[in-house]
C-alpha cells in the first residue's frame, strides 16, 4: 500500500529551481534512502513534504489525503514528521520539556504528555540528560533529541535529514541500530544521508537527486552502480 | 563506488557544562546589592529628611509594582512574538475607561469591574493579534507589526477622546484610607495595586513554567518554526500570548484607576517607562520586567527628592543608560 504519493513536485526560488518535477510513491513500511550531491534539493524536498515551504507546483498525498499547502503543524499532527540536519532544540528548555511539547500533539494532559515523553527519551537512550538544558547537549545527544521530538509525535512517515552527520564512527553504529529498530516497529522512513555505507545498510530503495531532479530510483546496489549516477557525483571523467 | 564523505566530529568536549546555578544566584544579589547601597547612601549622605526618604521608598515600590504589571505584558508579547507593542499604553488607557464606564453607568465597584475587564481585554488582544498581526508575524515581518500597533494606539486614544473628551475623569475607589509603615503613609488602594501586580507576575511565571500552554508559549518563543514542526499551532499561541499581554494591562488599568486622573492620553507616560523597564530587565523576561519595574519606581520617587518635577525622569534614563552600558542584554536577559 502507498503511504506517500508525490506528483510533479516543483519548488522555485526566484529563478532557481531547487526541486524539479519529483514523482515518487513510497510504500507503507518502506525504508527509502535519498542521496545526492550538496545542493541537489534533498532538504528542500523534505521542507515541501512537511509543509514548511509551499510547493510551486505539484501534489503531495499522505495516506490518501491531499496535504499540499497544509501548514507545518497540521502536517506534523497527521503523522508525517521530519527532523533537521542542523538541530534546533528549544535551547532554554530541558530535554524532557523539549520532547513533551511534541507529546502534547498526542496527549492532552500534562502528566500523560510527560510520561509519554519519558518513554520516548528512554527509547533514544537520553535518560541521563532528562533534566539537562537541551542547549548543553553534545552533538550526539542533540541528534538523539531531534529524533526523540519526532518520535514523540508517533509518526507513520519519518523524514530523517542526516541524523548521522557530525557523529564519530563509534556513535554511528548505535544510531543505525536505532533506526533499524524503528523501521522494524512499523515506521516508514525516508532518510537523507551522505554516509553511503549506512544508506546501503538500511535502505530498501534509493532515490538519487541531482540539481533538483530525480536522477535514479530503485534497488540501492543497482542505483549506485548506474553510470549516470556516478557521473553526477564524480564528473564525466570517472563514468 | 563509495560516496561516503568522512565527517569530522564537530563535538565540543563532552565535559562542557555551564555554570547556570552560579550565574542565576549572582544576578539577583547584584541587583539587590546595588539598590540597597543606593538607598543607604541616600539615608546617610543624601542630606534629606529620613522620614521623607522612607516615604519616597514606600511610594516608589508601590508605584513600581504598577509599572511592573504594564511591563510584564509588554515583555511577554515581545519575547514570544518579537513585536514591539506600541499600543500597550493605550490599551492600558482603554482598560481604565472600561472600568470607568462600568462604574459610572452601571455602578459596578472598581475592583469587580477590573475582574470583568480582564476577559474583555483578553478577547480584545486575541482579536487584534488574530485579525491585524498574525499574518505579518508568522511571515517574519518586523516593521509591519510595529506600524500597526502604533496605528492602533493612535486609534484607541482618539476614539476615547471623541467619546469621552479630554477632560480628566476620576474613578471612585471603594477602599479608602491608609496606614503607616515605619512612619511612611501607605494607601490601601496603592497597596492593593502593588499586591495585584506581584500576584499577576507570580501567576504568569508559574503558568509559563508549569502548564502545557506555558510550555508551548516558551517553545514558540525559543523557536517558532521548530514548534510548528512538533505540532504546535503557532498562530494560536501568538494570539493567546497577545491576549495574555492585554489581560495584564486590564489588571493594571483597573488597579491604577482609583488613584489616577483619567484622560485618553494617560497611558502614554506608562508606554515610555514600560519600554525602559522591559529593556532594562532583559527583553522577554517576566522576572526582569518585575524587578525592573520596582527599580524604576524607586529611582523615580527617590530621585524626585533631588530633581523635582519631571527631573526625576532624567535619573530614570541615566540608570537605564548605565545598565545598558555594562549589561547590554538587560538585567535578566539571555546573552545573545
Amino acid at each position: 500500500m502507498t503511504i506517500l504519493e508525490v506528483k510533479g513536485l516543483v519548488k522555485s526560488f526566484s529563478g532557481l529551481t531547487a526541486v524539479n518535477d519529483i514523482n515518487l510513491e513510497v510504500r507503507e513500511h518502506e525504508f527509502l534512502g535519498i542521496v545526492g550531491p550538496n545542493g541537489a534539493g534533498k532538504t528542500t524536498l523534505f521542507s515541501l513534504l512537511s509543509g514548511q515551504l509551499p510547493p510551486s507546483a505539484g501534489k503531495v498525498v499522505f495516506e490518501g489525503r491531499d496535504i499540499t499547502g497544509w501548514s507545518a503543524n497540521k502536517v506534523a499532527a497527521t503523522g508525517l514528521v521530519r527532523t533537521f540536519q542542523l538541530m534546533r532544540p528549544f535551547e532554554s528548555m530541558s530535554v524532557l520539556d523539549n520532547v513533551a511539547i511534541a507529546s502534547h500533539a498526542r496527549h492532552r494532559s500534562r502528566r500523560a504528555a510527560r510520561r509519554h515523553a519519558l518513554g520516548v527519551i528512554e527509547r533514544v537512550q537520553l535518560e541521563r540528560y532528562v533534566n539537562s538544558l537541551s542547549g548543553s547537549l553534545p552533538t550526539a545527544g542533540l541528534k538523539r533529541l531531534e529524533l526523540a521530538r519526532a518520535l514523540a509525535l508517533e509518526p507513520r512517515l519519518l523524514l530523517l535529514d542526516e541524523v548521522l552527520a557530525g557523529l564519530v564512527p563509534a556513535e554511528r553504529a548505535p544510531m543505525i541500530e536505532l533506526l533499524r529498530e524503528l523501521h522494524t516497529d512499523g515506521v516508514t522512513v525516508m532518510l537523507i544521508e551522505h554516509i553511503m555505507t549506512a544508506v546501503l545498510a538500511l535502505s530498501e530503495r534509493l532515490l538519487v537527486m541531482h540539481e533538483g531532479a530525480q536522477l535514479a530510483l530503485g534497488e540501492p546496489r543497482a542505483v549506485v552502480d548506474d553510470p549516470v549516477v556516478i557521473e553526477a557525483y564524480l564528473g564525466e571523467d570517472y563514468a | 563506488m563509495t560516496l561516503s564523505t568522512s565527517q569530522a566530529s564537530a563535538d565540543p568536549p563532552a565535559a562542557e557544562t555551564r555554570a547556570f546555578s552560579l550565574a542565576d544566584a549572582r544576578l539577583p544579589i547584584a541587583v539587590t546589592g546595588a539598590v540597597v547601597l543606593a538607598i543607604v547612601l541616600v539615608y546617610t549622605v543624601g542630606g534629606r529628611d529620613p522620614g521623607l526618604v522612607t516615604q519616597s521608598i514606600v511610594t516608589g515600590l508601590l508605584l513600581g509594582g504598577v509599572y511592573a504589571l504594564v511591563s510584564v505584558g509588554l515583555t511577554l508579547i515581545f519575547g514570544v512574538l518579537g513585536i514591539v507593542n506600541f499600543a500597550q499604553g493605550s490599551m492600558l488607557t482603554l482598560a481604565m475607561f472600561l472600568v470607568y464606564v462600568m462604574g459610572h453607568s452601571f455602578g459596578i465597584p472598581v475592583y469587580v469591574a477590573t475582574v470583568v475587564a480582564i476577559p474583555i481585554m483578553f478577547g480584545f488582544g486575541w482579536l487584534v493579534q488574530l485579525l491585524l498581526l498574525n499574518k505579518l508575524t508568522i511571515s517574519g515581518n518586523e516593521n509591519g507589526p510595529l506600524l500597526i500597533t502604533l496605528g492602533l494606539s493612535l486609534l484607541i486614544v482618539n476614539v476615547l477622546l471623541m467619546v469621552f473628551g479630554g477632560r480628566p475623569l476620576s474613578v471612585p475607589g471603594t477602599v479608602d484610607g491608609s496606614f503607616t509603615v515605619l512612619g511612611a503613609l501607605v494607601s490601601y488602594e496603592r497597596l492593593i495595586a502593588f499586591g495585584g501586580a506581584l500576584l499577576v507576575a507570580l501567576l504568569l511565571t508559574l503558568a509559563l513554567r508549569k502548564t502545557s500552554l506555558g510550555l508551548a508559549i516558551r517553545a514558540v518563543s525559543s523557536n517558532s518554526q521548530g514548534a510548528a514542526l512538533v505540532g504546535v499551532n503557532v498562530g494560536r499561541i501568538y494570539a493567546l500570548t497577545f491576549a495574555i499581554g492585554s489581560a495584564c494591562v486590564a489588571v493594571a488599568g483597573g488597579l491604577v484607576a482609583p488613584f489616577i486622573s483619567l484622560t485618553p492620553s494617560v497611558g502614554e507616560q506608562f508606554t515610555i517607562l514600560a519600554f525602559v523597564i522591559v529593556v532594562l530587565g532583559g527583553l522577554g523576561s517576566v522576572v526582569g520586567a518585575t524587578v525592573g519595574g520596582l527599580v524604576i519606581g524607586l529611582v523615580q520617587t527617590v530621585g524626585a527628592l533631588y530633581l523635582p518635577g519631571t527631573g526625576s525622569l532624567i535619573l530614570v534614563f541615566a540608570v537605564f543608560v548605565l545598565v545598558l552600558f555594562f549589561r547590554p542584554q538587560g538585567m535578566f536577559g539571555a546573552k545573545q
